[in-house]
């Protein structure tokens, strides 16, 4: 029974990291964002076999530089498994074209063949895309990445230095509070709760002993993390420096060549074929 | 013959780069009745070993029994194992959730099936005796100090009645008056009541005072297991291991090194007067007059 809690806490590979050392992993984060901005872009562009070609060429060149072992990235996929094959069915059953099978009112098309079989692959291509991102950089990079990036922002009022800072803080406490669920789970089972059986609604009851001394410690945690940036004397980004600032090295600017590259052959293939 | 650990062996996180081995191979039998500290570093494997005691966490290899059963069969009961073996974790007082103090002891009883009447009954027995202020049964868990939470704590899975009370680390964080009555508290549990205790404790202090058998963990694996004497006997090799015998012990050693004749191997304030004393007169009684 523990243990299954345990991966079933532990088994969340969308947005996680993956310690390593690799290319990827020493990339400038913002270099990691527009990539990841490009690869969805073009996961959309292509609509021919080659375009397909060059953008798996590219996913599979990631992966292999990143050293993060498949399996692990294809765990990312098990959540969204319903989507595809709500996506698949929808995109083979509705399209118009020529039948290539009929059944009373169903019917398969050439075209939707085509399409269930693309609309797929660009989802998983997109799980797996951006789940290369998170998993070569740590969220703390990420968030700084992206403060830098969106910085433009600022010129409408939009406060992106507090909103980087919220979610830098917000994925920092989730591997807390993951292992404090963990703990707080323990306890109770060591006091004889269940957290397994019975139907939603006593579930839902059973669910009570863990979520308030959960929510009583996030509470609390919140409110040290408060005090202790109170003590030193943070007031949010207004001329605020940076230890580590981000600065683009040559492998950050060879890659972002890359990618422009990348986007360029893509549209002149959408274009051509 | 009460709990038995055969060739444990627990690994973290396997198959990923986060892999660590928690437990090695360990072998330990713990007799009914029984005062048990262990102590160790921290990530020694402390609290890995204590989990493993009450089917929390199962071995990834080697077996655990309960009175001579393997706590893994099909037909094994591991909420009443948990029942019989009550465990207390660090900062209990982290656990409390009900609206008042009475209500978050009877937790644990009402989880076993118990009748409101008896749960109720265990609840106010357990809560007098971890000395808590009837006035106080009715507040919330949440308005209490910091020490009487904690007691209401443990008192919610002394309210189980188990047949062996695990608690790490239940001292922390508490000031001397308090550990001193948590530990005595303990102590009466143990020989009053027969229970078997098992304490993981940083401060070698209190197991030196209070427990009769000694576990030294280091890396996942046991080092030294035996009584608190022999233990501290190896004064020089627990150093290495980033553990220090008890402050008394090395006064001691200290006078004995300097040519006073006192016992070198002494683990409390109370024998060590003892010692002195007696080395005393006995000087005195050499004295020529």
């Amino acid at each position: 029974m523990a243990e299954q809690d345990e991966t079933m806490l532990r088994d969340m590979t969308l947005g996680q990291y993956y310690p390593g050392k690799s290319i990827l992993h020493s990339l400038d984060p913002r270099v990691k964002l527009h990539g990841a901005l490009a690869f969805i872009v073009s996961v959309f562009l292509f609509h021919s076999f080659i375009g397909f070609a060059v953008v798996t060429a590219f996913l599979v060149a990631c992966i292999l530089m990143s050293r993060v072992p498949v399996r692990y990235m294809l765990k990312g996929i098990r959540p969204i498994l319903i989507i595809l094959i709500f996506t698949a069915v929808l995109n083979l059953f509705w399209t118009p074209g020529e039948p290539i099978w009929q059944y009373k009112i169903l019917k398969i098309t050439r075209q939707g063949l085509l399409n269930s079989g693309y609309m797929v692959v660009r989802l998983v291509y997109l799980v797996v895309g951006t789940s290369i991102m998170t998993l070569t950089t740590t969220p703390t990079r990420l968030t700084d990445g992206m403060e830098k990036n969106l910085r433009w922002l600022n010129f409408f009022k939009v406060p992106v230095h507090e909103i980087a800072m919220m979610m830098s803080i917000a994925l920092r406490f989730v591997p807390i509070l993951l292992e404090e669920t963990d703990k707080i789970m323990k306890a109770q089972m060591a006091r004889g709760a269940d957290f397994e059986t019975g139907n939603f609604f006593k579930k839902a009851k059973n669910m009570v002993p863990l979520l308030v001394p959960l929510f009583v410690s996030a509470w609390r945690r919140a409110s040290d993390l408060a005090m202790a940036m109170e003590a030193r004397c943070y007031r949010g980004g207004n001329g605020r420096t940076k230890m580590k600032p981000l600065i683009y090295n040559r492998t950050d600017v060879c890659a972002l060549g890359l990618l422009v590259i990348y986007l360029v052959v893509l549209i002149v293939i959408r274009i051509i074929v | 013959m009460s709990l038995i650990l055969n060739h444990v062996n627990y690994v973290y996180e396997p198959n990923t780069p986060m892999e660590r081995m928690a437990l090695r191979d360990i072998n330990l039998t713990i007799e009914a009745g029984e005062f048990v500290g262990i102590i160790g570093h921290t990530g020694s494997g402390k609290s890995t070993l204590i989990q493993q005691l009450n089917g929390l966490m199962k071995p990834t290899y080697g077996e655990v029994y309960f009175h001579g059963r393997d706590i893994y069969d099909g037909d094994f009961s591991l909420k009443e194992l948990r029942s019989k073996v009550g465990l207390v974790f660090q900062y209990p007082e982290y656990q409390l959730f009900e609206t008042t103090v009475f209500e978050d002891v009877c937790f644990g009883p009402k989880n076993l099936g118990l009748s409101e009447k008896e749960a109720g009954l265990r609840a106010f027995e357990a809560l007098e005796y971890v000395k808590i202020p009837k006035e106080l049964f009715y507040q919330s868990p949440f308005e209490l100090s910091g020490g009487q939470k904690r007691r209401v704590a443990i008192a919610g899975v002394l309210a189980m009645r188990p047949e062996v009370l695990i608690l790490d680390e239940p001292t922390a964080g508490l000031d001397p008056q308090g550990r001193e009555e948590l530990l005595g508290e303990l102590r009466r549990l143990n020989e009053g009541k027969g229970m078997t205790i098992i304490l993981v404790s940083h401060s070698m202090e209190d197991v030196a005072n209070y427990v009769q058998r000694l576990i030294v963990m280091e890396d996942g694996g046991i080092r030294f297991d035996g009584t608190p004497k022999d233990v501290f006997a190896h004064c020089d090799e627990l150093e290495e291991l980033g553990l220090m015998a008890p402050q008394v012990t090395y006064l001691m050693r200290e006078l004995q090194a300097k040519g006073f004749p006192v016992e070198g191997n002494v683990t409390t304030v109370d024998e060590a007067k003892k010692s002195i004393l007696r080395a005393i007169s006995w000087q005195n009684r050499m004295r020529p007059c």
